[in-house]
């Protein structure tokens, strides 16, 4: 049998994500004695796979549509799976990666299963479990098809080292027959994603105001970390939707997560409990984000932060 | 027009999570529940559909009776019309397998179903439904405009946003962003009142496929306490997270 995993790149580089699916994809593939098959969409080059244990890969140019297309990546995955007979499929929690999965299972007949935070407990039946209520607690689903769709969480597998020599083969873009179509992509390029960040600074209502966030935006910049933000903060319109964290909003599954003047409401604390270590700066010792954290600091942010920043910035030099 | 919004019914965002039966079914014991807020975004935003064009909205969940009260707001929030598919959901698929057997019966024009709930989180319902139908999905629909049947849409991306055309039918994954959520409407004592009175139909299932099964639930490990720094030494908070977390 064969494992196939869904790698995807950006500007040329292949995403961090996608060598934790391989790593992912390469342990299962180790336990069955299976070959790993990765599918990379417009790699530069795909060099950084033969260091991840992969068995073959299909690169797949895109230049005829330069805009993600679900039904094209889906059928093109397919395709794969088919010619490869493959069982189990590895997408990343990636916005396309969650977007494209229930699309691809649904082709393929198999089954889906998100949120996979550990390697399968069973491979016949493919058993494995997953967080849901928004981290508040985790299941063990069973599949009940010959292939399953797996979408890994970030950070929840890490990423993981093997040599290995692939052989490389061209892999033809499947045509377009949807009538959905992307005419532009508003991006920012420069900044670190929430998804991809093994750092997120968060921002809540203590920070008094959007004027304030440049302490939010310095201190993520000394880390090289991603910026996030709670839901009134959201909902006020002090920052943009897509940084607000929580049940509503996005999950953060992160190495180190600060949590700068948010006080920790219950579906905030669910949205960030899949991230490794958790700081908290608050000037209330009652704010409830103290239970969840493992260091604290009670203390004005606008004390703290920059003092943090500045002696991060002293320890880089 | 006809719009059919895909309604899951949740526990409150603020419940505590417990489950019985050695751990193999959640706990409603004391819960609140509530229309799934993704859900619940997508309906107000098919609500302005109805008040700006007179679109027809139909609201739909798969569930058992337990699920009527939050069909009854839905219907006080201003949807035309219930639908109750009377059986409990067993997987995604499932749910996508009852709600493409009722759009065969009856088509809609657009399908909103929420992102994912907030219970299972499987966000798969809306890409599975549309593949079935064979029509166009967007997930993480952040923005929706019609124009006859051309819509101009918006798909949260990471880092940033997607802009997109399209033309109905299709399905949309809805999300905050589509509208605020000082946009949701609470229902005022006429639209309870007119409430009682709109149809709440209930259908028995149409079919019994499904892909997966949960076998047992876990809640995760007791946190130990935090370890406090002063305000004052900042070397120390650095010296944890470089040493002790190793996360710096």
């Amino acid at each position: 049998m064969s494992i196939v995993v869904f790698i995807e790149s950006q500007n040329g580089v292949i995403k961090k994500s996608g060598l934790e699916v391989t790593s992912y994809g390469r342990a299962i593939a180790d336990l069955n004695g299976d070959s790993l098959v990765a599918v990379v969409f417009n790699p530069e080059s795909t060099v950084i796979l033969n260091s991840h244990g992969v068995d073959k890969i299909y690169s797949v140019n895109t230049s005829n549509n330069k805009f993600f297309n679900v039904d094209q990546y889906s059928s093109t995955l397919a395709n794969v799976v088919e010619r490869e007979g493959a069982n189990i499929i590895i997408v990343s929690a990636s916005a396309d990666g969650r977007y494209l999965a229930p699309i691809l299972a649904t082709k393929l007949k198999a089954a889906f299963v998100s949120n996979v935070v550990a390697l399968p407990s069973s491979f016949n039946p493919i058993i494995v479990k997953r967080s849901c209520f928004t981290n508040k607690a985790f299941n063990e689903t069973e599949s009940k098809k010959s292939k399953t769709v797996l979408s890994l969480s970030s950070n929840a597998f890490g990423v993981h080292e093997k040599a290995s020599s692939p052989e490389v083969i061209e892999q033809k873009f499947s045509e377009a027959s949807s009538s959905l179509k992307v005419t532009s992509v508003d991006k920012v390029i420069d900044k670190v994603t929430i998804a991809d960040a093994d750092i997120v600074i968060s921002g809540g209502r203590g920070l008094k105001g959007p004027e304030n966030w440049h302490l939010i935006e310095d201190l993520a910049e000394v880390l090289g970390a991603a910026t996030a933000c709670s839901k009134p903060v959201s909902d006020m319109g002090w920052r943009p939707h897509s940084e607000h964290v929580g049940q509503t909003g996005k999950p953060v599954a992160t190495n180190l997560y600060f949590a700068i003047g948010i006080s920790g409401a219950i579906q905030h604390l669910a949205g960030i409990n899949s991230s490794k270590i958790k700081v908290v700066i608050n000037n209330d010792p009652e704010a409830p984000f103290f239970k969840a954290a493992d260091y604290g600091i009670v203390g004005d942010a606008f004390e703290v932060v920059p003092k943090l920043i500045e002696k991060l910035k002293a320890l880089q030099q | 027009m006809n719009i059919l919004v895909c309604i899951s019914n949740v526990p409150d965002t603020t419940s505590k999570i417990n489950f019985k039966d050695e751990n193999k079914s959640f706990d409603s014991n004391g819960i609140q529940f509530i229309i799934n807020p993704n859900d619940e975004f997508g309906l107000t935003r098919a609500i302005w559909l109805q008040q700006k064009s007179g679109a027809k909205v139909t609201v739909v969940t798969v569930g058992d009776i337990s699920c009527e009260p939050i069909l009854r707001k839905c219907l006080a929030i201003g949807a035309d019309k219930a639908i109750r598919i009377d059986v409990v959901p067993q997987d995604g698929y499932f749910v996508a397998s009852q709600l493409a057997a009722l759009h065969k019966n009856t088509p809609y024009d657009l399908i909103i179903t929420g992102r994912e709930s907030i219970d299972y989180n499987g966000g798969m319902v809306g890409g599975i439904l549309a593949t079935l139908l064979d029509l166009p999905y967007l997930a993480n629909c952040i923005q929706m405009e019609l124009e006859g049947n051309v819509t101009t849409l918006q798909r949260e991306i990471d880092g940033g946003k997607e802009i997109l055309s399209g033309i109905l039918p299709m399905v949309i994954g809805a999300q905050k962003g589509l509208v605020e959520e000082s946009d949701l409407i609470i229902p005022n004592m006429r639209g309870i009142m007119q409430a009682r009175q709109k149809p709440l139909e209930v259908l028995s299932a149409f079919s019994d496929e499904n892909t997966s099964k949960v076998n047992i639930f876990e809640k995760p490990p007791a946190k130990g306490p935090v370890k406090l720094v002063d305000a004052g030494d900042i070397d120390a908070l650095i010296d944890l997270l470089q040493n002790e977390a190793k996360v710096l």
